[in-house]
């Protein structure tokens, strides 16, 4: 799956099937600081992801 | 993982509450936190005006949404601060949402642009009177917020401040005991004296990551990338610590600020307005008001006027 990050901005290629959750801690992010969403949905850490799927992982902190 | 309201599937889950929910009952809680902030610190009421500061940013923009969508009178203000492509890529998005809710809502959106002004934006400006951009920033913002509140007589003005911006300026103030910064830090500021609007944060009751959610489901396109100069702001350090916290004990962020909101509202703000009434007068040049000879915002225009004609 082709995985966008926003936090800095990038983009990967991950092997799936995935849980967000796994997903998120492979990337050593926390799930407090991130949504994931998937197309333009918002999807629960429960959900498995799979080769198909564009993800954005999109960092919710700002700092001003 | 299904909704606890109506067991559809859910988008969203919130450790803090140990609660999972559908996009539409998601919504709800988000509007029901808002509400109950509003109610419980008296903010304002459905007759008032509201001047809302909107940057472009999520919290910002979703907070004019939300008082719209509850039957508020929102207007909102935006400052044009010059930092290069960022800003004109802020104004932007402003401006489109702007378009767009005032298709179904009657609102204004004013803007106020640094460079008309002062003749260059904030960042050369900050560098002309040798201050940290982010000072000059703050004093800019603050004085044009206050300004066109006053001037268009709003009773009140909203900020998007959230949980996760309050609790972690409070964990930088409780670090260093900066005391006298905490009876400022509380979701509603008086209007202490002639000259300065009334402040409120309905968004206190909200994480980052559940407005970010918010705006995610109603497609408010914010700005997502961060204003340059906020690169390796303190704040960040701080928020990323609590998350930290947060992830091992959920509800860590809400009960640090909740409680030491429920000790603030023990003193009162009688000590706010009787040491602003005691210290403050108008500034001799805008009105505003200042507890030095001449107010902030005008030694620094004045200053920026000086380097500028010396060159
Ligand atoms: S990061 Fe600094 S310069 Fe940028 S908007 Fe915030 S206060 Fe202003
Ligand atoms: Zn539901
Ligand atoms: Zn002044």
């Amino acid at each position: 799956m082709i995985v966008h990050l926003t936090n800095p901005d990038s983009t990967i290629t991950i092997q799936g099937p995935k849980q967000v959750r796994q997903l998120l801690q492979d990337l050593n992010l926390i799930p407090e600081a991130n949504l994931v969403i998937r197309g333009d949905e918002l999807v629960t850490e429960d959900t498995f992801l799979d080769d198909l799927d564009t993800i954005e992982i999109r960092s919710v902190i700002s700092g001003g | 993982m299904r909704c606890r309201v109506c067991r559809e599937s859910a988008v969203i889950n919130l450790p803090r509450h140990n609660i999972a929910f559908c996009k539409a009952c998601f919504c709800n809680f988000v509007h029901t936190q808002v509400t109950r902030g509003i109610k419980a610190q008296q903010m304002f009421t459905k007759d008032d005006r509201i001047l809302v500061a909107v940057s472009g940013g999520k919290d910002s923009l979703t907070l004019w949404e939300i008082l719209l969508s509850l039957g508020y009178r929102a207007d909102a203000v935006y400052v044009d601060l010059g930092i290069g492509d960022y800003s004109i890529r802020s104004r932007q998005k402003v401006q489109n949402f702007a378009d767009k809710v005032t298709q179904t809502h009657d609102a204004t959106l004013h803007i106020h642009t640094v460079r008309e002004e002062a003749g260059v934006g904030v960042k050369e400006l900050a560098n002309l009177v040798h201050r940290p951009t982010c000072s000059a920033c703050g004093t800019i913002k603050r004085y044009q917020f206050n300004h066109v509140a006053l001037e268009q007589n709003y009773d009140v003005m909203a900020t998007g401040h959230n949980l996760d911006d309050e609790a972690a300026r409070l964990l930088g103030n409780v670090l260093h005991w900066q005391t006298e910064y905490l009876e400022k830090q509380t979701p509603v500021l008086p209007a202490s004296i002639d000259g300065f609007a009334k402040k409120v944060k309905p968004l206190y009751r909200l994480t980052e990551r559940e407005i970010a959610a918010y705006a995610v489901i109603n497609r408010i396109d914010y700005i997502i990338e961060e204003c340059p100069m906020a690169k390796g702001s303190k704040m960040l350090m701080y928020k990323d610590a609590l998350n930290r916290l947060e992830t091992e004990s959920p509800g860590t962020k809400q009960s640090f600020y909740w409680k030491f909101l429920e000790q603030q509202a023990k003193k009162g703000t009688t000590t706010i307005v009787d040491r602003d009434r005691a210290q403050l007068h108008p500034c001799p040049t805008c009105g505003q008001p200042t507890s030095a000879e001449v107010c902030s915002y005008c030694k620094l225009l004045a200053k920026a006027k000086m380097a500028t004609s010396d060159c």
